[in-house]
């Protein structure tokens, strides 16, 4: 674990992987539950790396965090959201090739992998999903989409995720989606928030 | 025409309503966003007698023109430029009353880029998870605004102040922006960090409320690395692969995959939303406070 200055009121703090950071972040959130946190504006999550911004003291809590023990990850007790997904998108071909396997079994390994939300980011209520293996990491697009629709779930590198709303995105697209990602008006806004599980869970679109 | 609303006249180039923005929802993918300039909306609200997280508008470069359906109390600051109440000059910097249905124009700024309108009583669009801030990156927040559009005003809770002096400082001819350490400095080269320095880099006219884009030396990686996707922070210094560093401003993502070389310190954040294309940019590394 290491503590990386950002400016005067902010640290990042990098840690050696994905399971890590997530684990930082989950200490985090129970010292902050339990008081024991400093004052932070902002705690945020991401590949390996957790950013707490808007503290007092960074270089203080910087040293009262070298001493911590970092419980690693314990498998959720709460329920994985359910997402029902048709994978019926554009990239379905391309990605079961880059998998070496035939197009209908893309649906089926993606289905099987327990996921959790890593971090967020890019827009409101998307989230960087990790749990399927290694070998499935696909590369982006090499010409970015201008625009993917609302609800495509999409593979990059390590990560699936959910387009919230319609925007440019350079994510391989496997099928798509009704969930809501992201309803300001609902609480929470978010569907996703970092250290849900989450599962999907294959619906056959409706015959006509 | 008494209903407590304005018409949007002309909407000029890109004029948004802003608070003091949303924290608290990063990890959730939402930016800050809020005011770019807060010395100056922060003060239009003082004058007209708002409490400091009032809704006013940000306009860019030309102004805006708006028809308040009822009496209303308005001022203007940030970047000077002529207001005008049915063509009539009125008074930049001060609380000026505006009839129901008259026009109230502020034109191009003279110097600067940003201007802000208050009226008492503030904008009072839907707020979006506390803040009523536009948010240009993620779609958060009251559209800008489009010619003949119509906002609805809060109730007047306050009393207009008729300052005599007033703590604004101008438009930068040359903008300074001290640097605090930034956690991927050790990602650039020492000729990189030296240039960083020493170089005048000029902002860049494809700048907005996202980022201060600049113009300048390429500042060179020592690491050539990908580097994995990492929280950022209001006044990040980031250098993309083209080299020239981008400071990233109210509505910067709030995750992003460029190293960040410094971190611009918040105050000198006003003079960056007011330096206009062209200014020269100076990075001044301040070490820790």
């Amino acid at each position: 674990m290491r503590a990386l200055p950002v400016g005067d009121r902010a640290l990042l703090i990098e840690l050696g992987s994905g399971e890590e950071a997530e684990a930082l972040h989950a200490e985090l959130l129970r010292h902050r539950a339990a008081g024991s946190l400093p004052a932070v504006r902002e705690i945020v999550p991401a590949a390996r790396t957790v950013l707490l911004d808007g503290l007092d003291d960074p270089e203080a809590f910087a040293e009262r965090l070298a001493g911590w023990e970092i419980p690693p990850l314990t498998p959720g007790v709460r329920d994985a959201i359910e997402i029902p997904v048709r994978y019926d998108g554009p990239d379905l071909a391309e990605v079961a090739a880059l998998w070496g396997v035939p197009r209908d079994e893309v649906g089926r390994i993606h289905s099987a992998a327990e996921f959790r939300v890593a971090f967020c980011g890019f827009a409101p209520g998307f989230g960087y999903l990790t749990g399927l293996a290694e070998r499935y990491a696909v590369p982006r697009r090499a010409t970015p989409r201008t625009a993917v629709p609302a609800g495509a779930v999409a593979l990059a590198g390590p990560y699936t995720g959910v387009y919230p709303r319609s925007s440019p995105g350079g994510w391989r697209l496997i099928g798509s989606t009704d969930a809501v990602l992201w309803d300001h008006e609902r609480v929470p806004a978010a569907l996703l928030a970092p250290g849900a599980r989450v599962r999907f869970v294959p619906v056959v679109a409706e015959a006509l | 025409m008494t209903d407590r609303a304005f018409a949007v006249v002309r909407a000029g180039a890109l004029t948004s309503v802003q608070d003091r923005g949303r924290s608290g929802h990063a990890h959730l993918g939402v930016p800050r966003s809020g005011a770019l300039d807060r010395p100056a909306s922060g003060l239009a609200n003082r004058l007209v007698g708002n409490p400091p997280d009032a809704a006013v508008l940000e306009t860019t470069l030309n102004g805006c023109a708006v028809r308040p359906r009822c009496a209303a109390t308005v001022a203007v600051t940030g970047a000077p430029c002529a207001v005008t109440v049915d063509g009539r000059p009125a008074a930049w910097g001060a609380p000026v009353r505006v009839a129901a249905g008259a026009v109230l124009e502020l034109g191009p700024a003279v110097r600067g880029v940003r201007s802000y309108l208050a009226f008492a009583g503030g904008v009072a669009a839907e707020p979006v998870l506390g803040s009523r801030s536009t948010d240009l990156l993620s779609g958060l927040g009251p559209a800008p605004l489009t010619d003949g559009a119509v906002l609805p005003l809060g109730g007047v809770t306050g009393l207009p102040v008729y300052a005599d002096a007033l703590p604004l400082q101008g438009p930068p001819g040359e903008l300074v922006l001290r640097m605090g350490p930034g956690p991927r400095a050790d990602w650039f080269t020492g000729r990189a960090l030296h240039t960083l320095a020493t170089a005048t880099y000029r902002v860049s006219s494809a700048s907005n409320r996202i980022g201060l884009r600049t113009e300048g030396p390429a500042l060179e990686r020592a690491v050539h690395a990908e580097l994995p996707s990492e929280g950022m922070v209001l006044g990040a210094v980031q250098v993309p692969p083209d080299g020239r560093p981008v400071v990233f401003l109210a509505d910067h993502p709030t995750t992003g995959g460029y190293p960040v070389i410094g971190v611009v310190r918040e105050p000198d954040l006003a003079a960056a939303a007011q330096a206009a294309p062209g200014t020269p940019v100076r990075f001044v590394p301040a070490g820790r406070r």
